[in-house]
């Protein structure tokens, strides 16, 4: 299991839990589990959201590796100018 | 509208073109001479993207009709080069990165060229002023100030 | 040869500073920009605007206008493509009007011509008749409870009810527990500032050139930031296939974030269409005020705490932004950047995203967090000064560093903030006597770059040279390092490499020049592309020679044997193997396709001097000191390009920018007369240190540079006008009125 830690902004869509764990091994499966176990983050999550795994700020690509141990947090899409 | 018949000189070249009575020193330049290395950047005198020498004195060519051209010598950044020699202002330019976008630079070129023909030797002040009216968003200035600082010295030395 | 390795030294091309390879275009007038573009036949387009802030459309009557024999076509909203949903329904309502106009400026419709006279005069006769409805564009109005609501159900699921319709997205992050973290803390201080909206202020005015026939096959001639957004874009609005439209970025005259939304190029598309020739449109500088994005406007509130050894024990921001009549205000980096800078045990951060009467909000340089860094930097100031603390040195004992928890969540990679701020303690600029009524300040400032969808094309020629393809604008001198870097992997002088913007028909997907991506994600996608041409010189060599690839090295653009256990062969250049590779395998070329993930985020720390004159209210900088981490500089010239031109942005932001509309909701100051940038005897030189902390994330440790130069400068001067004249400003910009009126109330006591 992988635990993911959300913006605080997202508590209302887990039922108050900052911090979930989801079955994944890379970015794609991650969001896919989030969404799957967490219905009402769905509409974030297509909208775009970047993941930080140790550290890395992973903006879109689905298949960057995920290990059990990793520290995960989900961020808001990031874009520039 | 009945168009408007114009001789002029530009570049050194003899030229002729029919404008509407509307039509800028810009528009006819761009579009009517093709010679778009003048740019826009306003249309209100504001930025002097537009900066060109008619009779030898630094105008915005937004604010003046093309019909005004008629019987004066005109120079824009495309006349500042000696055929495939650039003036030492461009060379420096690009040797200084005193460019970024590159839209504000013909202008500041004929408006620098101008400036080291009145005072061959300004002060950063003086340069700064003179500048004041060429809107540059991508530099800061400072390496466009450096850049005619060390044009200006390496020209008096040539002379 | 390995594609993957890092290379921190021994660079023979990458850190010197050649020549821009579109340095004579642009000084003789050559280089092409969006306006300079021409068609036979083509036609002139112009928009018609709303002239009000928030009106009903009730109808258009374009008769007059296609009466006349010079005009051609002329579209409405009824000309784009139907039932776009999300973003893209966005983009369309922004181009081109629905039922309501939603700002001053709004397009409604549009007439193309056979001159740019004609097609003004036909835009003056086409007659819309509105029925205003109540506007508002400032954002703690748009909030209140008695603003008129700009589109009902806009808000998207992560705004908590009860908040006003307006409010259409919201964001909260940190952690521990704040309350603690005050109670702990000797001092707390908590202020209100507010921003006004800024315009990027490209001298470029947005043009394009678009031509599209009846079978659906279209050319796009455009100054942008990104041709391929542009081009997926275009088909979304027009109902077209993308790959049917083939875009072709000009030279551009400055973007700063503002040319990464499509604004006239789907507009262009739909008028060729219909009048079946081309179409040149080109805004003025006043459309580009009015309906380009300017950034958004924000009301903050920040509370800090210290203690009285200069630790903070707590931080809370909370930022409300109104990005215009559309949802996309970039609030939460606004609360993600604002305490990035500060190793934080407690830290709460809330953002709001409000719609207000104006236009679209565009991404401008590090968008959100230079207002962030205003606010914060602020109160960090206030709290110094109250404990008799040295800025730099709080900033120091309590700066992020490898390890720290990000105020935004994850633990940092390696970055340079503390050696920023040692180098700014360190530089003479901080040290340096200040003449009578100089006050100096300094601040911080953070962005997180970004690196996304590349994909480059690197082709050898018989000679010995290398063409270079890429997909992102060059918007500051990225020809150059990209060139730099591949002459560094391939072992050929710079000069014999040439860097070309490919258009949308010749390489994959390419993410915008945005994020201060290009010379991190195109550069990184040079060298792996130069190593993937390299492996196929070397394999021609091993060949020749009879012997495992493996056991060819390449090395100062030439392919050797990797040892004397490989052989003893005479080591062949580059131009060799090119020379005769159409008969030993075919044409060599190397690419890469990839979303490099790995940008590495950015810290820059300020030092400025500012005078103020207390009657006029006027501040003037003096000195200005930029210190930055750029991971690895390039073109060092151009690293100092990029820190000094967000410097100027920011002072120009500091003091003097602002949009001012007036009560009817309508923009007042839509020219550069009335909204003044700063001009060259405004500033200082300003002075910069290239700090190099490598990215792990690139091969030579690149950091993107573009956007963290315009961060600290608001706070830096405001905290230098405050040391100056002993008022604290706390609303931007700090315009002479703005000071004098700050100097009265001070003086009232």
């Amino acid at each position: 299991m992988v635990e993911v830690t959300l913006w605080s902004g997202l508590k209302s869509f887990t039922g108050g839990q900052q911090t979930v764990e989801v079955e994944a091994k890379n970015v794609g499966e991650l969001l896919e589990a989030l969404a799957d176990k967490y219905p009402a983050l769905q509409p974030t999550i297509e909208a775009g959201v970047s993941v930080a795994v140790d550290g890395k700020i992973i903006a879109s690509s689905l298949t960057e590796p995920i290990n059990a141990d990793s520290e995960v947090f989900l961020l808001q899409q990031l874009k520039g100018g | 509208m009945s168009m408007i018949h114009v001789t002029t000189n530009v570049n050194g070249d003899d030229v002729e073109f029919l404008c509407d009575p509307r039509e800028t020193l810009l528009d006819v330049l761009r579009d009517k001479l093709a010679l778009t290395g003048t740019k826009e950047g306003c249309g209100t005198g504001d930025c002097g993207a537009c900066s060109v020498t008619v009779d030898d004195r630094l105008v915005c060519s937004c604010l003046m009709l093309g019909a005004e051209a008629e019987g004066k010598s005109v120079t824009t950044v495309e006349g500042i080069a000696d055929g495939e020699n650039l003036h030492p202002l461009q060379e420096k330019f690009i040797e200084y990165a005193a460019l970024q976008c590159g839209i504000c630079t013909p202008g500041i070129l004929v408006a620098t060229k101008a400036l080291l023909e009145k005072n061959p030797d300004p002060t950063e002040t003086q340069v700064r002023y003179w500048l004041a009216g060429n809107l540059c968003r991508c530099t800061g200035y400072d390496k466009i100030i450096r850049a005619v600082m060390d044009t200006a010295a390496d020209m008096r030395k040539a002379s | 040869m390995a594609m993957d390795h890092d290379k921190t030294n021994g660079f023979k091309v990458v850190g010197t500073r050649p020549n821009r390879p579109d340095g004579v275009d642009k000084v003789t007038g050559r280089a092409k920009f969006g306006a300079d573009a021409y068609a036979p036949g083509m036609l002139h387009a112009a928009i018609v605007r709303s002239p009000h802030a928030h009106a009903r459309i009730l109808s258009i009557d374009t008769s007059k206008a296609e009466a006349l024999s010079s005009v051609k076509a002329v579209v409405t909203r009824a000309d784009f493509a139907e039932g776009l949903t999300g973003e893209n329904w966005n983009i369309l309502e922004n181009v081109m009007a629905g039922d309501t106009a939603l700002y001053d400026g709004h397009a409604v419709a549009a007439v193309a011509a056979t001159t740019p006279l004609a097609a003004r005069d036909a835009a003056k006769l086409i007659k819309v008749e509105y029925e205003p409805m109540p506007h508002v564009t400032d954002v703690d109005k748009a909030m209140a409870a008695d603003a008129p609501i700009i589109r009902a159900g806009a808000a998207d699921s992560s705004v908590p009810s009860g908040l006003h319709a307006n409010v259409v997205r919201y964001h909260e992050s940190g952690h521990g527990d704040v309350a603690t973290g005050f109670d702990e803390a000797d001092v707390v201080i908590e202020d209100s500032f507010k921003t006004e909206a800024t315009h990027q202020g490209y001298i470029e005015p947005h043009a394009c050139l678009a031509q599209l026939g009846p079978d659906g096959k279209g050319e796009v001639w455009c100054c942008t930031q990104g041709h391929f957004n542009v081009q997926k874009v275009c088909a979304a609005l027009l109902g077209t296939d993308s790959s049917q439209l083939r875009v072709t970025a000009s030279e551009i005259g400055g973007g700063f974030g503002g040319k990464t939304v499509v604004f006239i190029e789907p507009v262009a598309l739909a008028l060729s269409r219909k009048a079946s020739r081309s179409v040149k449109l080109v805004m003025s500088r006043s459309e580009v005020f009015r309906a380009t994005g300017p950034t958004a406007s924000t009301s903050m509130d920040i509370k800090i705490g210290m203690t009285r050894e200069g630790r903070i024990t707590a931080a809370e921001g909370i930022f409300r932004l109104q990005g215009g009549a559309f949802p996309g205000a970039p609030m939460e980096f606004t609360a993600m950047c604002a305490f990035a800078p500060y190793d934080l045990n407690n830290v709460r951060q809330i953002g709001y995203d409000v719609l207000s009467n104006r236009p679209k909000q565009a991404a401008y340089r590090a968008p959100g967090s230079p207002m962030a860094a205003f606010a914060v930097e602020s109160v960090v100031d206030e709290l110094c000064k109250k404990l008799g603390l040295d800025p730099l040195e709080v900033r120091l004992m309590n700066a992020s560093k490898e390890g720290t928890k990000a105020s935004y969540g994850p633990r940092f990679d390696r970055i340079g903030l503390v050696e920023t701020l040692e180098a700014a303690r360190d530089h003479p600029h901080y040290s340096a006597p200040l003449a009578e009524g100089q006050g100096r300040g300094v601040s911080c400032g953070f962005w997180f770059n970004h690196g996304g969808e590349t994909s480059v094309s690197l082709a050898l020629s018989e000679d010995g040279t290398a063409a270079l393809s890429v997909g992102t604008p060059d918007i500051g001198g990225s020809r150059a390092a990209l060139g730099q870097m591949v002459a560094e992997e391939l072992g050929i002088p710079y000069e014999k490499i040439r860097t070309t913007i490919a258009d949308t028909a010749t390489l994959g997907y390419n993410e915008i020049s945005h994020g201060s991506r290009v010379t991190y994600a195109s550069g990184l996608a040079a060298i792996k592309a130069s190593r993937d041409a390299v492996q196929k010189l070397c394999a021609r060599a091993a060949a020749k020679w009879g012997i495992d690839e493996e056991a060819v090295v390449w090395e100062d653009g030439y392919a050797k044997p990797s040892g004397p256990n490989a052989g003893s062969f005479e080591p062949i250049s580059l131009a060799e193997i090119a020379s005769t590779m159409g008969q030993t395998g075919g044409p060599i070329a190397g690419h890469f396709e990839a979303t490099p993930e790995g940008a590495g985020v950015s810290f820059a720390t300020h030092i400025v001097d500012a005078e103020v004159d207390d009657e006029t209210g006027q501040t003037k900088v003096v000195r200005y000191t930029v210190v930055q981490d750029a991971g690895k500089a390039i073109h060092p010239t151009y690293v100092e390009g990029q820190f000094q031109g967000g410097a100027a942005q920011g002072i120009g932001w500091a003091l003097n920018e602002e949009y001012i509309y007036g009560e009817d909701g309508r923009l007042q100051n839509s020219i550069f007369l009335d909204y003044r940038i700063p001009v060259a005897s405004d500033l200082p030189m300003i002075d910069t240190v290239i700090v190099e902390v490598p990215n792990p994330g690139h091969p030579y440790g690149v950091r993107g540079v573009g956007e963290t130069s315009i961060c600290p400068p608001l706070a830096a001067i405001a905290n230098a006008v405050s040391n100056a004249a002993g008022v604290r400003l706390k609303h931007l910009p700090m315009s002479p009125p703005r000071i004098r009126e700050a100097l009265d109330q001070q003086a009232n006591g």
